[in-house]
């Protein structure tokens, strides 16, 4: 995989890990961001032309004081498609990342191949309220996320040697960085009113969750499919919330499977 | 200087359970009240609240209910409202409007704090985004201050307000405005903004005078840099305060109370206090390092009373160990505004009053005049009307018609 940077027509940096070759492919980090590794892009990658973008505020992407809303957050991930120059590219977006690419595909129903959203953010149900990511201790967010919270913890650190303080220091500048975007369409409470647009989709859909996601319950899988009637949902068994890097394999066969 | 008798109003029974109880509300409310007429009669030049939300240290979520009971019970002192948290107001008008009123009822005495909030009570209470948090504050502030200076209505077309009209009714009495205090926690944003503006700086910390001050260097700092005045009135700090007739009296006096605010009062979930976006990223790298060794928190974990007098979080002793370790505090910080923090945790009102009584005879006088160069430098106090109304005077119901009451 390789890196290049772009500049949309907001004027706005993004830098954007790309490998493969096929049909075009445009993955839509989570609020997390891009770890270290993303193997499930390699696998994708066998198949696919495969474009990750890191979001304002993300990496090396800058920008994030142009970005303030939802519109906004959707009309930029159109304009990375734009600077890509990508015509009608299947979406596919996990948790936060499938948050903005669904409002994508509602905005702009004719523009895209296909939608899978992975554990994705934007609807709330009152009866599995989703845990305040905003006001967490730092080991509660691997227990939230992954099935097996020791593998997941050094998965996000990304083999950082924390005891070092100028490495923890770094770590958590660059996390309060990306959160602080993240807070802009998720806080206090995950929901931008998608449901309200959703009718407007047109795109075939995968609802992508894993089975044991303790952060956004399987329940919103079932919620995304009573509101995308024609949507195929689809549990991944041991995963949680980070199913992409969980089950990478399992994960790309299923989006394979659906893209075709 | 300045002195403002301050009430944080902390539930005072928090050992027993975590829960409110309304009735006993009734009583921790008309207690601290009554302290702070009291506090006005013995010769503060202020008293003082703040705004809290949804927690046991702070029972005010609206201090300007508190400011406009005092309104009519006291008629000498600044009424300092330290202050509205105007990002959360929507539209922030409403403050305007609030401080207007109680500027006008109050006869000019009002002073007007606008903080961003604490993170609890600006992002977790009251539900707005960090990383927009600051920008709506600016917005909110520009408003307010436009609205008081508008002699016609007009529109604000702001990103996160809309008003197609402003005409905001009543207007405070000071002119051009109250004095307006800006209460930071250490962002480093915020001493720009002060300046920019001659706002007031104050740094409520109940950390003491020995950790406030490389803050308050800082501003200074920062002062002389952009060439104003060093007028120690451009700022204020909040200090624990406990006086006794020795000592020893003071630590047997006050002991379990200030541990019982340091030790209960400030239980706070860590993660509550600094959301992502909530600081600056230059705030964020500024203080990085020292927000990650903890050191801060662990330091509040099972204090001790020597640990609090040690490290001034708490002032505490005899009037003359009060007035030596204030001096120093005064002068350490360059400092015209004391705000006095003199009922602590669940301090009953008999010691409360007996502290404030003790300080306001004895140590009070003793540093009136830290500050004889800038001794008329009155830009960051009140300027009430000379012809007040005296409510407190007034008996209900039988009163005849005042003049310019119209006939």
């Amino acid at each position: 995989m390789k890196w290049r940077t772009l500049e949309t027509k907001k004027g706005i940096r993004c830098r954007v890990l790309e490998a493969g070759s096929g049909a075009p492919v445009v993955f839509l980090h989570s609020a997390g961001g891009l770890l270290a590794d993303n193997p499930f892009l390699d696998d994708l990658a066998r198949r696919y032309h495969v474009f990750a973008p890191e979001w304002p505020g993300y990496g090396d992407s800058t920008g994030e004081d142009l970005l303030e809303d939802m519109l906004d957050f959707t009309l930029h991930g159109w304009d990375v498609v734009d600077a890509l120059g990508l015509s009608r590219p299947h979406l596919v977006g996990h948790s936060m990342g499938g948050m903005i690419a669904a409002e994508m595909a509602c905005l702009a129903p004719r523009d895209l191949g296909k939608l899978v959203l992975v554990g994705a953010a934007g609807l709330w149900l009152d009866d599995h309220p989703i845990p305040d990511i905003f006001a967490l201790l730092p080991f509660e967010l691997a227990e939230l996320l992954f099935v097996d919270a020791q593998k997941g913890q050094a998965l996000l650190t990304g083999g950082a040697d924390l005891s070092d303080l100028e490495a923890l220091k770094d770590f958590y500048v660059a996390s309060q960085r990306r959160l602080a975007m993240a807070g802009k369409i998720l806080f206090p409470v995950p929901n931008r009113r998608l449901s309200k647009r959703l009718y407007r989709l047109t795109a075939p859909t995968l609802i992508l969750w894993g089975a044991a996601d303790r952060l956004i319950v399987p329940a919103y899988a079932a919620r995304w499919k009573a509101l995308i009637p024609s949507a195929r949902v689809e549990l991944i068994e041991g995963a949680g919330h980070m199913l992409p890097y969980e089950q990478p394999e399992a994960f790309a066969s299923a989006v394979g499977a659906f893209l075709g | 200087m300045k002195f403002t008798w301050f009430n944080l109003m902390p539930w005072p029974y928090l050992p027993d359970d975590f829960r409110d109880d309304p009735r006993r509300g009734h009583h921790v409310y008309h207690t601290y009240l009554d302290q702070l007429e009291y506090a006005e009669s013995l010769g503060f030049d202020g008293i003082g609240c703040n705004e809290h939300h949804q927690n046991g240290y702070g029972l005010m979520p609206s201090p300007n209910l508190i400011a406009a009971t005092l309104s009519r019970r006291t008629s000498r002192a600044a009424l300092c409202v330290i202050g509205n948290s105007i990002a959360g107001y929507n539209p922030p008008i409403r403050v305007a409007e609030e401080f207007a009123m109680l500027d006008v009822i109050s006869g000019g005495r009002l002073v007007a704090g606008f903080p961003v909030g604490t993170s609890m009570d600006t992002n977790f209470c009251y539900g707005q985004i960090p990383a927009l948090t600051r920008d709506k504050y600016r917005e909110a502030h520009d408003m307010i201050m436009q609205a008081w200076a508008g002699e016609e209505p007009f529109a604000f077309d702001g990103k996160y307000n809309q008003l197609r009209w402003v005409n905001c009714w009543p207007k405070p009495i000071q002119k051009p405005h109250p004095p307006i205090y800006i209460p930071g926690g250490g962002s480093i944003e915020t001493w720009d903004f002060c300046l920019d503006h001659d706002y007031n700086y104050s740094y409520l910390s109940f950390f003491g005078y020995l950790r406030g001050k490389s803050l308050l260097d800082g501003y200074w700092e920062r002062v002389a840099k952009r060439g104003k005045d060093e007028s120690p009135y451009r700022a204020a700090f909040a200090q624990i305060i406990c006086v006794a007739d020795t000592d020893a009296e003071a630590e047997a006096l006050y002991a379990e109370h200030c541990l019982y605010f340091f030790n209960r009062c400030l239980h706070i979930f860590p993660p509550f206090a600094d959301p992502p976006g909530y600081r600056t990223m230059a705030t964020v790298k500024y203080g990085a390092l020292s927000q990650l060794t903890q050191s801060r928190q662990k330091i509040l974990e099972n204090l001790t009373w020597k640990q609090l007098v040690d490290e001034r979080f708490v002032i505490a002793g005899s009037p003359e160990t009060v007035r030596q370790q204030l001096e120093e505090c005064i002068k350490g910080l360059r400092i015209g505004h004391l705000f006095c923090l003199m009922h602590n945790g669940n301090m009953p009102d008999w010691k409360t009053r007996h502290s404030s009584k003790l300080f306001a005879e004895k140590v009070m006088p003793r540093l009136r005049d830290l500050w004889p160069e800038w001794k008329h430098d009155e830009r960051w106090w009140i300027h009430p009307m000379d012809e007040r109304i005296r409510p407190e005077e007034r008996r209900p119901g039988a009163e005849k018609p005042r003049e310019g009451w119209p006939s």
